[in-house]
């Protein structure tokens, strides 16, 4: 997604695609890989905004109190079997999003969302999707290879629940390079993989 | 069980009962807190780890250095913009690249917009509840309220009706069950002082102000570009500017522009009506606190300042914010403080795991080293694969142990207004003059966390007439026809030394913060940072000097140890935030578990 006019601004939009988790923490980026590839891959109306929400945690809460509509992807652990996919909807997402403590953006976004209610803006329509998580602990680390399978499966998932709220996502006819996508500066997933050092490298 | 008495004066007993709070709740990362109580539940001895490790250095390794903001901006939730600026800060300093005027206006919004927000949410979303009772709340007479908002501000969102609204919503929010964002509070705790009345009211700004914060960080969108994870860019900001511009595609224009000057206004009358009324009234409540939790505060304090008035002038003379330390307590001298200079800010590992060839001496950050070596003392008590207790006089921390010349440092913004108050900066000195008239309290009160909570309030209110001061700047330098916003002379590598070590330092909002980079052959071979919270958490050194956290617990009396609210206190008081000091693994992927209730 390109910068577009309205970008970080509140108007604008009534739809929020949102990917929680910290890149930098393996299979924890999978929320924000998703949205970079369903931004790589398909163009939207202006309506709609994708958005890379990191382990930004209370300071969302504006997006989510202006979004009618949210889909959010993100790495749970559920303790089912890694790369299980998992659709919660409604009232359901805070509880799924806080049953079993993962990494420190999860209660924050469980408490986004309890101060947007809190403030009397909570989205209409509210969908989690969201993978078990096989590694989470790899430092500098990227999605492990059974979870990154798992991602064209959850945008299957996510352009269908966002069809049936009447959103229809346009392929592109050629996808968006990394560099020109939602997460740039050579933190975009091809960059970021190729960049890493060795255990050797780093000395260790 | 011994008593020992540290250098930096403080007698430890490690006898009596061991407290142990992990994780310390409300803030970012993980904090374990030990400390040893007496009979009379006086803390006689106190123990901060950090319980998770992350090496910058293991993803920024052969990196573009041009890239490191976007990196060091992803380990944390919190300070994302002040790593970057940080990092830029370093990659110049290395290549001898300078910045234009423009940019070095525009960062410096970047910068005390953050330092706004910061503080804004730190108050009323981190730190409010250690003081407001949310469920007293719920009894407070609407009518009374109303009163009382008005006894102390002109703001307008205090009528009666408006209390009673927002009591109703408040009622329903707890009794649906969700306490959300309230849960993990100690309500109903003795030393909750605030009449229901000030805490309905509190709870109404602490919603008005996560209204409001969504307002600041637009400032961070238009000139970054985006929000969260604004752009930024070595050698300027990646904005170009045309006032006379249409649309808001492309450049930033004149009505981008005033948008930003209607946010900091709006800024300017949220935090004079509303934060710092708030911050004396709830203080008017809590004076004692002006004699506990001062720890280092009266004895060694430091700040590398920052918010440069001349582009590329980081002297003291062009920095706004203080630079300076003052350490034994001497107010008469401030001391340089040189980030090059190998033996003045060293970090030392002996009670930390990590391990270095020689663990009695500390190392410059520019030759750093960070291997983990999880080992616990033999004192240490451990059930299965959970730790009760640490072992302080053996390794206990994640986070290593930075000194200042060998001295224990406490930084934030507290240390900044003492070092501004000693200089006799008036900017500095009269606002905490007046704190400590309102409040009728000594100067002495200044060193505590009472005075560590309202320093990031006065912070906050310079922060936002400072924001104005250089808004206005910036359009005066457009309108004179400055339009630069970028130097690029030096982008391309190929224009770069072979072999180059750069620092770079800001004053995030929670205090002193460095980057030290090392760049050979167009990559970056070696980064290292000290964070404020490093600083302020740190674990004890080879000479047995406790830290900040550690002292400011100290002869702290706990009502209930089972609910040791006063420590809640005390330590949410230094903003602490660990996401970006600290990690949960060892870099050969062994498990590293730290984990007790």
């Amino acid at each position: 997604m390109s910068i577009t006019p309205d970008d970080g601004l509140l108007d604008g939009f009534d739809t929020l695609v949102l990917g929680i988790g910290n890149l930098l923490w393996a299979d924890e980026g999978f929320g924000v890989r998703c949205v970079e590839e369903l931004d790589r891959t398909h163009q939207f109306p202006s309506h709609v905004r994708l958005m890379d929400g990191g382990t930004q945690g209370l300071y969302l809460v504006h997006y989510i109190q202006q979004a009618r509509n949210l889909l959010v992807f993100d790495a749970i652990d559920w303790g089912v079997p890694p790369g299980t996919l998992k659709v919660v909807r409604g009232d359901e997402v805070p509880a799924f999003m806080g049953c079993r403590k993962m990494s420190l953006h999860q209660t924050g976004f469980q408490d986004v969302l309890a101060a947007a209610d809190l403030m009397g803006h909570k989205p209409q329509r509210m969908t989690l999707i969201g993978v078990q998580a096989e590694e989470l602990e790899d430092w500098g680390g990227s999605l492990r290879p059974l979870i990154r399978q798992k991602m064209a499966g959850a945008l299957e998932l996510g352009l269908a629940e966002l069809a049936d709220w009447g959103i229809t996502g346009e392929r592109r006819a050629v996808p968006l390079a990394g560099k020109d996508g939602l997460v740039g500066n050579d933190m975009d997933i091809a960059s970021y993989e190729a960049g890493r050092p060795t255990l050797s490298q780093m000395g260790l | 069980m011994a008593t020992i008495t540290t250098p930096n004066g403080y007698t430890l007993d490690n006898g009596g009962k061991r407290v142990v709070v992990d994780p310390v709740t409300r803030i970012e990362g993980h904090l374990r807190l030990e400390v040893n109580v007496d009979e009379q539940n006086v803390i006689r001895n106190a123990v901060s780890t950090g319980t998770m490790w992350r090496g910058i250095e293991l993803i920024l390794k052969d990196r573009d250095p041009r890239d490191a903001w976007a990196f060091v901006q992803r380990i944390c939730g919190v300070c994302t913009g002040t790593h970057a600026l940080t990092s830029l800060r370093a990659v110049e300093d290395a290549l001898g690249i300078t910045i234009p005027e423009n940019a070095n206006i525009i960062r410096n919004i970047m910068q005390l917009t953050l330092y706004v927000h910061d503080h804004l949410v730190h108050f009323y979303h981190l730190h409010a509840l250690d003081w407001v009772d949310v469920v007293s709340a719920l009894s407070a007479d609407p009518k009374a309220t109303s009163e009382l908002a008005q006894s102390i501000s002109s703001w307008p969102m205090s009528s009666p009706g408006y209390f009673s609204d927002l009591k109703a919503r408040l009622k329903k929010f707890v009794e649906s069950g969700q306490l959300g964002p309230f849960k993990n509070g100690y309500w109903g705790h003795s030393a909750y002082k605030l009449p229901p009345e000030a805490n309905l009211m509190a709870v109404a700004h602490y919603l008005e102000a996560l209204d409001f914060q969504k307002d600041i960080v637009k400032i961070h969108a238009i000139f970054g570009g985006k929000n969260p994870h604004p752009n930024w860019l070595v050698g300027g900001v990646p904005c170009a500017i045309n006032l006379d511009g249409v649309g808001a595609v492309g450049a930033i224009n004149m009505e981008r522009l005033n948008l930003v000057g209607s946010i900091i206004n709006r800024t300017l009358d949220f935090v004079s009506k509303v934060y710092v009324p708030d911050l004396m009234a709830i203080a008017s409540f809590y004076k004692d606190w002006g004699a506990i939790g001062g720890g280092l505060s009266s004895m060694s304090v430091m700040s590398y300042g920052d918010i440069p008035e001349f582009a590329n002038d980081y002297s003291e003379k062009s920095l706004q914010l203080p630079r300076g330390a003052i350490i034994n307590g001497d107010l008469s001298k401030i001391h340089e403080v040189d980030l090059r200079d190998p033996g003045q800010i060293q970090e030392f590992v002996s009670h930390s795991w990590y391990t270095y060839p020689d663990e009695s001496k500390g190392l410059h950050p520019w030759d750093g080293i960070t291997e983990a070596n999880f080992v616990l003392g033999p004192n240490a008590k451990t059930q299965g694969r959970n730790i009760e207790s640490l072992d302080e006089a053996a390794k206990y921390s994640f986070l290593k142990a930075p000194r200042w010349k060998g001295h224990a440092m406490e930084v934030g913004p507290l240390a900044r207004y003492i070092i501004g108050y000693v200089q006799g900066k008036p900017e500095f000195k009269e606002p905490v003059d007046g704190l400590l008239k309102t409040l009728d309290v000594p100067l002495q009160a200044l060193f505590s966390t009472l005075g560590r909570t309202a320093a990031r309030g006065l912070e906050c209110q310079w922060a936002a007439d400072k924001l104005k001061y250089y808004y206005d700047k910036l359009i005066a330098n457009l309108k004179a026809g400055d339009l630069n916003t970028a130097n690029t002379a030096k982008w391309e590598p190929s224009s770069w030394p072979k072999d180059v070590k750069g620092v770079g330092f800001t004053e995030a909002p929670r205090g002193a913060l460095g980057h030290w980079i090392h760049i050979k052959d167009t990559k970056i071979a070696n980064y290292q940072a000290i964070v404020p919270t490093t600083w302020n958490g740190s674990p004890r050194d080879p000479a047995g000097n406790i830290g900040a956290f550690e002292a400011s617990l100290m002869n702290t009396k706990v009502a209930d140890p089972q609910i040791p609210l006063e420590i809640l206190r005390t330590i949410h008081s230094f903003d602490p935030c660990l996401a970006c000091s600290t990690h949960v693994m060892g870099p050969q992927g062994q498990e590293v578990e730290v984990k007790i209730r």
